[in-house]
């Protein structure tokens, strides 16, 4: 069977130069960076130069880069590490209401602990509107996250003008850039943050590494307190192939981005034509500009999207439908109810995430199936029925 | 424990929120930087730089200059000698 995969913001394939610049650190590079001896300090080095390309890629220094587990924990160390490190200036973090669970939670975490935390709401699109967010500082406020862009809607969200507000009140400002690193440019220097997640899942390395990216003198508690790994910020021995294959994905993706932006968003722009053209009461959620390149997002009328998503496998479709742990949990994506889509709507709700590895006949594969699939679930729809009965 | 007061620095290391062996491993890296008679500011929260650092200048041939207690950390200052 035909087997189309849409689900990039999910994970991508580790790309083939990516496991072959790995592939030696798993038996015969396979010391410990920390170790003294040649076959440690070789890989140290070679980790270093790992340190670098990331850093290249969003403009940073190497020496500004903590190599993490993941983005989640890159997330969880900017909120936590920041809020524990500056517990004594203030006690008051602002995160957007459709952060990804890994910042959402950590800041949860710390209402628990007397921390008081404003979730700033937004708009139709998904937008953060900086004069909200300048109303919401207090003094006591200490850190700010708003994400690069939303992973279920692909709305980008205006960081630099978030971040300038931040800088002027003296409020520590972090981005969660795991859906746009790969995908836009992402420059920390432009972006003017302080801190900025990514992840290898977005950037054709495998699972388990990510990166935080944090400027210089910026205080940081560790959550995984250890030895000398990362410099004293995370402990632990270094996920050494792991990231490699970062290094070497970001390596790849600095020189691509320009190509690979205007392919997927060509591509996208042909599905979500399509899928408007065929499909009637349908929502195309996010903002309708200010999105990444390849992010097709709807809310479909009498569908639900967890049954959607299980036809389209049966036809070799993968796509997803929001947020994984939002659906799994049986709930209404937190996302999909901050930009005020009705909770029925939000059943219906399907999201593809194209990459530069989708080809237009796949395209057309999905615009030839998902019709059917829609109505097929439409005709066992009692609402449906009421509606076309009325 | 020597302590002082308004003392000038040449450079600063923060390694608040860093604990054993960051505490020495990196003045050491930062103290190559620096030339001889200049003074180099460590601000810890570390409760064992207060021996360590100390110990580790006397070890190495620098000058401990003496340390203040600031609101949230310890500023030790160290005067490279060699």
């Amino acid at each position: 069977m035909k087997r189309v995969y849409m689900d990039h913001a999910s994970a991508t394939p580790v790309r083939k130069p990516v496991v072959e610049a790995m592939l030696p650190y798993f038996d015969q590079h396979f010391g410990n960076p920390s170790a003294v001896y040649d076959m440690g300090s070789k890989i140290k080095q070679v980790m270093e130069e790992q340190r670098a390309k990331v850093a290249r890629l969003i403009g940073a220094k190497a020496e500004q880069i903590i190599f993490t587990s993941s983005g989640a924990e890159a997330n969880n160390l900017a909120i936590k590490g920041v809020s524990l490190a500056g517990q004594k200036k203030g006690n008051h973090i602002i995160v957007s209401a459709i952060e990804h669970h890994s910042v959402l939670n950590s800041a949860r975490f710390f209402e628990r602990m007397n921390f008081e935390v404003t979730f700033l709401p937004v708009d139709e699109y998904g937008l953060v509107d900086p004069e909200r967010l300048l109303g919401a500082i207090r003094p006591e406020t200490i850190l700010v996250s708003v994400m690069h862009a939303n992973n279920e809607i692909g709305t980008i969200e205006p960081i630099p003008e978030l971040a300038v507000i931040c800088k002027e009140k003296g409020v520590i400002f972090h981005t969660d850039a795991v859906a746009t690193v790969g995908n836009i440019p992402v420059d920390v220097n432009e972006l003017n943050v302080d801190l900025l997640s990514l992840s290898g899942v977005s950037l054709g390395a495998p699972k388990g590494v990510g990166a935080l990216y944090f400027r210089d003198k910026l205080r940081l508690m560790p959550l995984i307190h250890g030895g000398i790994q990362e410099s004293g910020r995370r402990g632990g021995t270094e996920n050494v192939p792991a990231i490699v294959g970062l290094g070497k994905a970001s390596e790849l993706a600095a020189g691509e981005l320009t190509d690979k932006m205007n392919y997927m968003q060509n591509l996208r722009n042909l599905l979500v034509a399509g899928i408007q053209e065929r499909i009637d009461q349908i929502k195309y959620t996010g903002h309708p500009e200010k999105r990444l390149p390849g992010h097709a997002s709807f809310c479909i009328g009498a569908i639900e999207g967890e049954a959607l998503l299980f036809m389209l496998n049966q036809q070799g479709i993968y796509v997803n439908t929001g947020s994984a742990c939002a659906s799994k949990a049986l709930k209404t994506s937190p996302v999909l109810v901050a930009i005020g889509i009705p909770a029925d709507l939000a059943q219906g709700s399907i999201v593809f995430t194209i990459h530069n590895s989708n080809t237009v006949e796949e395209i057309e594969y999905v615009l030839e199936k998902l019709p059917f699939a829609v109505g097929k679930l439409r005709s066992l729809s009692p609402i449906w029925r009421e509606k076309a009965a009325a | 424990m020597k302590f002082v007061k308004n003392q000038p620095s040449d450079d600063t290391l923060d390694l608040v929120c860093r604990m054993c062996p960051l505490h020495l491993l990196e003045p050491g890296e930062k103290i190559k930087c620096l030339k001889k008679g200049q003074v180099l500011e460590v601000l810890t929260d570390y409760d064992g730089a207060l021996e360590d650092i100390p110990a580790w200048c006397e070890k190495c041939g620098q000058e401990f200059i003496g340390m203040e207690e600031d609101e949230d950390c310890y500023k030790l200052y160290i005067r490279k000698t060699n």
